[in-house]
């Protein structure tokens, strides 16, 4: 078993060791960001008329007049325990409002993976099996041009035209309380175009780029020259080879995601985290803020990190030959 | 390097045959030639619109396309056309800036990790991976909270995330240069290690320099473009083209698709036109 491998032992701990350094920098960012250079907090809440005597007392209650070491290690050690603190909007506790946003941004997420996985890889694959031919040029050509425009572009241009002009689908992303699942998914179709736009392309040409080689390898000529039908050479020998490098542009995606659903949540004024972090950012509510950025810095790490983990037990040799 | 004549051989410099082979790239012109419209919008584009982008006219606001008015008026009757052309001037400021303290920085970090190895090396190569897994947006989005939104804050945000990944391609070119001849042969002359890096080392690795800045550009246009979409980039009254769909994208259901979508087609053909530039680079290099 591969496991056994200290090699690779080696690896995975080391794998986890650098994810864990993300996550602590990013935290200290987010600190740095979220509580150091806003300067006086208790200032900016009551305004520039607040008296000084006001703004010390909040500043004391708020625990702001520790010094920042203090102040970083009680948040830290607070979160990781789930206590994500107050919001100071909504003088309630952060953790609530981040775990409903986070759900309803999984959801639209996934929507969103559902459609790209299976019509990118298809694409990749259409435009492997036709190189240089009308359709291979379409495919990867537009798949290209529209991986690079951001959101909010294609987001306003498909409103246009499916809700403003053709009328099909809604214009907000938010369904009625208590809707069935049917009318959730008809809601979050087009809040989920402008993602599958931007993976459409990258997921298409990875899936290409692996089929052009593997239909190129000794491996595909030995088994067309053993008689093996052409289908079943697709099938057992190029899509398996074709496809693990896929897999892993696919898990690493999630990071481009995360920095789209900001844009598109806010876009279809739909609850998600983006859309939390986004309301959060401009009524400077620092610690909803803080708990939305972090968040979504532990999902990203968490699946960056699962990604790579499965590829290298799927395939360590590509892993662990390229140690730079 | 097939079947070119030997005659040239001589004068044949890597600057004037990488100007050739980007004059044969179709992707490259077509890429330039959208730019440089932009460009010229954003020097001499107030010249010659027919209104001034920033004047109100409550009377006429959004009014549809017209003989009048190309494009239509925005809600304070703001001719759209106009503010279109002129609206490239601050993305074409911040975008190219935030690029180029990237590349600046980038270039540094990924000289000094390349070439001294060991330890310096290993410290900063795991906080650039680190920082690297952090999404951009977001990481930009906390900063300009914290310091206020200015066009000072945006570039130097957006240079300061970028400059990971540009010094990660660096670091990979200088591991190759530095175990070449001409490199031992600086040593042996006892030249200072700043000098081996950025006079001897650093010619050789602008090729991949070159290719990486023009992918960052496009990549600072979206995030430039987003962050001013968002409210925290760009701010107004510049007609610029994210900050005008956001403040009018609110009034999408009532059917005024004109005040939205010139805007967003602009800011389309500007990423496309630099990603086929930074093709259309990448190309010529790999020839």
């Amino acid at each position: 078993m591969q496991l056994g491998n200290p090699a690779i032992v080696a690896f995975i701990l080391r794998r986890i060791a650098l994810s864990l350094v993300t996550l602590v920098l990013l935290s200290l960012m987010v600190f740095f960001g979220g509580q150091v250079l806003p300067g006086n907090v208790g200032r900016a809440i009551l305004g520039p008329f607040a008296d000084e005597a006001s703004v010390q007392a909040l500043n004391q209650s708020l625990g702001l007049d520790r010094p920042y070491i203090v102040q970083y290690w009680d948040w830290i050690s607070n979160f990781v325990q789930g206590d994500m603190g107050m919001s100071y909007a909504f003088r309630s506790p952060v953790a609530p409002f981040v775990l409903d946003a986070l759900a309803n941004s999984c959801k639209l997420a996934l929507v969103a993976f559902l459609i790209v996985v299976p019509l990118g890889i298809l694409g990749g694959i259409v435009a492997a099996l036709n190189v240089n031919r009308p359709i291979d040029r379409i495919i990867s050509l537009g798949g290209l041009s529209v991986t690079v425009l951001p959101e909010f572009v294609t987001g306003i241009v498909l409103i246009l035209i499916f809700s403003i002009w053709l009328d099909w689908l809604p214009v907000t992303a938010t369904w009625p309380e208590g809707a069935g699942l049917g009318t959730q998914l008809y809601h979050l179709i087009l809040p989920a175009l402008p993602l599958f736009l931007v993976l459409f392309g990258y997921i298409a040409r990875m899936a290409r780029a692996g089929m052009v080689e593997a239909l190129d390898s000794d491996y595909t000529r030995t088994a067309v020259l053993k008689g093996l039908s052409w289908p079943t050479v697709i099938r057992r020998h190029v899509l398996r080879n074709a496809l693990l490098p896929t897999i892993t542009v696919i898990a690493t995606q999630t990071g481009y995601l995360i920095g789209g659903l900001v844009v598109v949540e806010t876009l279809f004024r739909y609850q998600g985290i983006g859309s939390l972090i986004y309301t959060a950012a401009r009524g400077k509510d620092f610690p909803m803020l803080e708990a939305g950025i972090l968040t979504i810095g532990v999902v990203f790490a968490l699946a960056t990190l699962a990604a790579d983990l499965a590829y290298t037990l799927l395939n360590p040799r590509i892993r662990l030959g390229a140690e730079t | 390097m097939s079947a070119i004549d030997t005659s040239t051989e001589t004068d044949r410099s890597p600057l004037r045959e990488l100007i050739a082979a980007l004059g044969r790239s179709r992707t490259f012109l077509a890429g330039a030639a959208i730019l440089l419209f932009w460009i010229l919008c954003a020097l001499f584009g107030r010249y010659f619109v027919p209104y001034d982008p920033l004047a109100d006219d409550i009377i006429n606001s959004l009014l549809p396309p017209s003989a009048e008015h190309w494009f239509g008026t925005d809600q304070l009757g703001r001719d759209v056309f106009s503010r279109v052309i002129v609206g490239s001037r601050d993305i074409l400021t911040v975008a190219p800036l935030a690029t180029v303290l990237a590349t600046v920085l980038g270039t540094t970090l990924g000289l000094i990790t390349g070439y001294f190895r060991g330890l310096v090396d290993d410290i900063i190569s795991r906080i650039i991976e680190a920082f690297m897994a952090i999404p951009v947006v977001i990481v930009a989005l906390l900063a300009i909270v914290a310091l206020g939104p200015s066009t000072l804050t945006v570039i130097t945000v957006i240079g300061l995330a970028f400059s990971p990944i540009i010094a990660r391609t660096v670091r990979s070119a200088v591991l190759a240069e530095r175990e070449l001849d001409y490199v031992a042969a600086a040593k042996l002359r006892r030249e200072n290690a700043l000098y081996i890096m950025f006079g001897e080392i650093l010619p050789n690795v602008l090729p991949p320099i070159l290719v990486e800045a023009t992918v960052r550009l496009g990549y600072a246009i979206f995030a430039v473009a987003t962050l001013s979409f968002m409210g925290f980039g760009i701010q107004p009254p510049s007609p610029d083209w994210g900050l005008s769909v956001s403040t009018n994208y609110g009034m999408i259901g009532g059917g005024f698709w004109w005040t939205v979508l010139f805007d967003s087609l602009a800011i389309a053909t500007l990423v496309v036109g630099v990603n086929l530039i930074a093709d259309g680079v990448a190309g010529a290099l790999d020839d």
